[in-house]
């Protein structure tokens, strides 16, 4: 240990750092510590000049040790780990103190952050002295990939890695593919038809060689890792024989019992007991609701069996379990709509013409249940003004604070189908803020102002249906505060439409918990980094699009799952990739089999052998997390690149300052 | 030959050890045989004087148990490590403070104030209070200086062997001595001799499964479920984290592991590990809870646990990283004057 020699290099990453920090003093004093040979400081050290430098002196001064005080090692520590290897030095003998985010970013003292910078470089050079040479781990890829959610964005995801000539297991909870987009009637801003675009997409799912669609199936079980994930996946039983169904619809058209159909028609219309969601439904297999089925309630009935031409109706199907192999997994789980009851005083469910967004879209959808007419909920009635009401549970500190980001334009592009389907209706959106950014949108905006959209900028404080005025009568009115001419208004309306936002699916905690992610506060995913990572997370080979991050519109989604598959394919390509040695292990002689961690491990990694009574971590699932390390009351794990040594090293460094001479040496006897 | 030459001495400790060593039965009568005794207060009528006689690094084997309280328990430390050449630190107090030790969570003057003046036995009318020197008609008396913090053997003097325990099992000592009389070569100098390499849980012979703490009970609260871990029924058992060498003798009784026997070589700090190692497996409920509630849960759980510092740093609070309690800011430099 005491003929380590060690190399410090400070960069001024331009005036980030050195605008605060004295680097020029860092890099002297840095210079005088023991163990270090040479110390520099640097215009940018993460260019190749930078780089060079690091190459040049660990050959010329045979540096054993090299530390780089620059940014957060999620930007660059890959960068100078590779200059180390490339001079020959092996990448794990680099430690880098993060002066950037965690010092000069932080700070406008200068005096204060320079003094930081030195614990911050201590604690590196002191760390870094008991770092050991590691060898990364090799993975081979499995070909496959498993995608969660059969929206559109793991629609275009499956279909870009089947066409790239990869396996792909579609997984979706619902009896059809297609998701939220499949409910939609015209996607603004260009009004295509929704289902027009879409359904091909599904159909091609459907026939694809290389895709495995396992709808009305929900992952039970994920082990493994990158390269190597063992999914098991419940497909639950639909009571229908896809081998023998041929999606005729006969069962469908016999079925005696008729069910408020609360999922895909958002409850405005009926389906069957036995029942595909839409006629487009991809598979074309329909399920028998069993809460519903008069056979599986009171024991009569079998209808569907009789009028079955091909025998396909199989009452006493179970649900399967399939377990699948392999190397990456995308999670496309979408999101669930804002339920507006939570706002009282807007009168969802208790005022009759009150309707949600969804409930809209099924309205004006031809294939819907109104066909296409917009009528009050009499289904008769067409309402000669409409007021459209923006940001429900959005940007609103007592639900949810974040904008949904697509609420606007949707709003927008109803205000526009009302006054094509009912030309004389009056059209009132009420709006916080009109955000219209993409292509095409704020065009969008003003082809609506034209068309005489009444615009008017509050949040409302009520919908309700006492009237105090005349006119009022038998109306919705709207309570308002017009913030433009700061006056309250009532504006009587036959109909309201609550433009609701976008929320996390409830489950979304569990399944993060399942696939080992991280929720941010809103129950959403969180990306490996919200700018230059975003469809990457903290655990290799799994990877997130669309809605379940966040939310987002339909291009965006598409980019999404298309730049997920990119990725995989990528990692695919490579077939074996190397992985940090930064792992857990336990030294089986001074394991005591206490069984404290056997219950801590997020990716199962720790198996206990009754046989021996010891622990063991399986190499290959350990993430290297940490947690496991912690709790070992033994001592008994370690953890490569972390071990007991070189945290008590760094924390000594970064009290070099403050602590009494020798306490070091005395805590480690 | 010579009879090896045999030292013992107490520093600030209950005589425990001293009472464990004669416990080792008729041992005692080959340890007569082998050694000399040339200083044990305990049992022998030595002055210290006799010992600064002696050439340095006279004595072979020197057991030095009880913590170092008083400026007396230092000295002595200095004297015999000068006249010793092997000094060992026995039994808990010498080896990481002890019981003795718990008296760094509180200060000098509050432990004077207890024990003189304001305990309801005292009868202190005038309110004297120990002072390391008092004039009196005669000339000046001068009593050891109480210190403000207790230490461990090794934070004063260089020590060459550690025999934990509170009190160390007679069977074990009995073994230490037998390797000294057989001249045994010497272990690497500063281990742990007299005890095992894994923690207690490896000889205990209760039942163990994945642990889930769902609530703290005290021993007195809860009569354990004979055959199974004392830990995952939630009573505190310092188990997992103390080195083994006793036996598991207090799990096997039903009371957890008080953890004497110290922690293992790869721990640095014991009381901060078990705290670790029982925070990792308190039920914390699922994901999906509210984290809020799943604080206050977990907070009220906290709350079952009675006297955590004193029952995670029951013997090891003089060896731990922060080594004392900071007290209305008097433990600053505290330690300077030991």
């Amino acid at each position: 240990m005491s003929e380590e020699r060690v190399g410090v290099y400070i960069c001024h990453c331009g005036t980030n750092i050195a605008g605060t920090v004295d680097v020029e003093d860092v890099a002297r004093w840095a210079g005088e510590q023991p163990h270090v040979v040479v110390a520099r400081d640097y215009k940018f050290m993460c260019s190749s000049l930078g780089q060079e430098l690091i190459e040049k002196d660990i050959k010329e001064f045979g540096l054993t040790r090299v530390v780089v005080a620059s940014c957060s090692p999620h930007m660059h520590e890959k960068t100078f780990r590779g200059a180390c290897e490339r001079a020959g030095l092996n990448p794990f003998l680099f430690e880098m103190a993060n002066i950037r985010e965690q010092d000069s970013w932080a700070t406008n003292d200068r005096k204060a952050a320079t003094q930081k910078a030195k614990a911050l470089v201590k604690a590196a050079i002191e760390r870094v002295i008991h770092h050991e040479p590691l060898d990364p781990l090799q993975v081979e890829i499995n070909s496959s990939t498993l995608i969660v959610g059969g929206g559109i964005a793991g629609i275009t995801a499956a279909l870009e890695l089947a066409n790239a000539g990869y396996h792909v297991y579609l997984v979706e909870r619902e009896p059809s593919i297609g998701g939220h987009m499949a409910q939609l009637d015209k996607t603004f801003p260009t009004l295509d038809c929704s289902a027009c675009i879409l359904t091909p997409k599904m159909v091609e799912v459907d026939q694809h060689p290389n895709i495995t669609l396992l709808s009305y199936s929900e992952v039970e079980k994920v082990e493994g890792h990158l390269g190597d994930f063992t999914v098991t996946v419940r497909k639950k039983a639909r009571h229908v024989i896809e081998d023998l169904c041929t999606g005729c619809g006969e069962c469908e058209r016999r079925c005696p019992k008729r069910v408020i159909d609360n999922s895909f028609e958002a409850g405005l219309g009926f389906r069957k007991a036995i029942y595909r969601p839409f006629p487009q439904a991809v598979p074309k297999y329909p399920v028998i609701d069993t809460d519903n089925c008069l056979w599986f309630q009171i024991g009569k009935c079998r209808v569907c069996e009789r009028f079955c031409p091909t025998g396909a109706i199989d009452y006493e199907q179970q649900d399967e379990l399939l377990e699948i192999k392999v190397g990456n997994i995308i999670l496309a789980t979408g999101y669930k709509l804002f339920d507006p009851r939570r706002i009282p005083q807007y009168g969802y469910g208790r005022l009759a013409n009150v309707f949600t967004s969804l409930e809209f879209e099924r309205m004006v959808n031809a294939a819907g249940p109104t066909g296409g007419r917009i009528v009050l909920r009499d289904g008769e009635t067409e309402p000669k003004s409409v007021a459209i009401i923006h940001c429900v549970g959005s940007r609103d500190r007592n639900y949810n604070e974040y904008c949904s980001k697509v609420c606007c334009m949707y709003s927008l592009k109803f205000a526009h189908l009302v006054h094509e389907r009912l030309p004389e209706a009056e059209v009132y959106n009420f709006y916080i803020d009109i955000r219209t950014p993409g292509k095409g949108y704020e065009e969008f905006y003003h082809r609506l102002l034209e068309e005489g959209t009444h615009f008017i900028r509050g949040r409302v404080a009520e919908v309700t249906d006492a009237a105090r005025q005349p006119g009022e009568e038998g109306k919705l009115i709207v309570q308002v505060e017009d913030t433009l001419i700061g006056k309250q208004r009532r504006i009587p309306v036959d109909m309201v439409i609550l433009s609701a936002g976008l929320e996390a699916q409830p489950d979304a905690r569990e399944v993060a918990q399942k696939f080992g992610l991280g929720c941010d506060a809103n129950g959403f995913f969180v990306e490996r980094h919200p700018k230059l990572d975003p469809v990457a997370t903290m655990t290799d080979g799994v990877f997130i699009a669309g809605t379940c991050q966040g939310p987002r519109d339909i291009p965006d989604t598409v980019a999404q799952g298309a730049a997920a598959a990119a990725r995989i394919a990528s990692l695919i390509s490579q077939r074996v990739v190397q992985m940090e040695p930064v792992r857990a292990h336990i030294d089986e002689d001074l394991c005591s089999g206490c069984r404290i961690c056997n219950d801590l491990c997020p990716y199962n990694a720790i198996v206990y052998h009754e046989d021996r009574q010891v622990s063991e971590v399986i190499t290959a699932l350990c993430q290297g997390c940490g947690a496991c390390v912690a709790a070992c009351p033994s001592g008994a794990i370690t953890e490569a690149h972390f071990t007991d040594e070189q945290i008590m090293s760094e924390i000594e460094g970064i009290l070099w300052d403050v602590r009494p001479q020798g306490a070091h040496e005395a805590a480690l006897a | 030959m010579a009879k090896k030459k045999l030292a013992m001495y107490w520093a600030a400790s209950c005589g425990g050890c001293e009472i464990a060593t004669l416990n080792i039965g008729m041992k005692i009568l080959d340890v007569d045989a082998n050694f000399e005794i040339v200083f044990w207060p305990c049992v022998a009528d030595f002055k210290y004087e006799d010992v600064r006689g002696y050439p340095d690094g006279y004595i072979d084997l020197c057991l030095f148990n009880g913590a170092i309280r008083t400026s007396e328990n230092e000295e002595i430390a200095h004297l015999l490590r000068q006249k010793s050449k092997v000094l060992v630190a026995f039994g808990s107090c010498s080896c990481e403070g002890g019981i003795p030790a718990l008296a760094n969570l509180t200060t000098k003057e509050e432990i004077f104030r207890s024990v003189y003046l304001e305990n309801p036995s005292t009868d202190n009318p005038n309110g004297v209070v120990p002072q390391p020197v008092t004039e009196v008609p005669e000339g000046k008396v001068e009593i050891p200086e109480f210190y403000g913090m207790v230490k461990s053997l090794d934070q004063v003097v260089p020590v060459d062997y550690y025999i934990p325990g509170c009190p160390p099992e007679a069977h074990q000592i009995a073994a230490v001595l037998d390797l000294v009389m057989q001249d045994a070569p010497l272990p690497s100098p500063g281990s742990v001799i007299g005890a095992g390499v894994v923690s207690v849980c490896d000889e205990c012979p209760l039942e163990k499964h994945e642990k889930v703490i769902a609530q703290f009970y005290r021993p007195h609260q809860k009569k354990p479920e004979p055959g199974v871990c004392l830990l995952e029924q939630g009573i505190i058992c310092l188990g997992p984290v103390t080195r083994a060498g006793c036996g598991a003798k207090c799990p096997q009784a039903g009371m957890g592991c008080r953890g004497c026997y110290g922690p293992l070589d790869n721990v640095v700090d014991q009381g901060a590990k078990i705290l670790s190692a029982i925070a990792s497996v308190v039920d914390i409920g699922s994901p999906s809870e509210d984290e809020e509630e799943m604080a206050q849960r977990i907070s009220a759980m906290m709350g079952t646990l009675a006297d955590p510092a004193g029952t995670f740093y029951r013997f090891s609070m003089a060896h731990s990283l922060l080594q004392r309690a900071r007290v209305d800011g008097s433990g600053d430099g505290e330690g300077g004057k030991a």
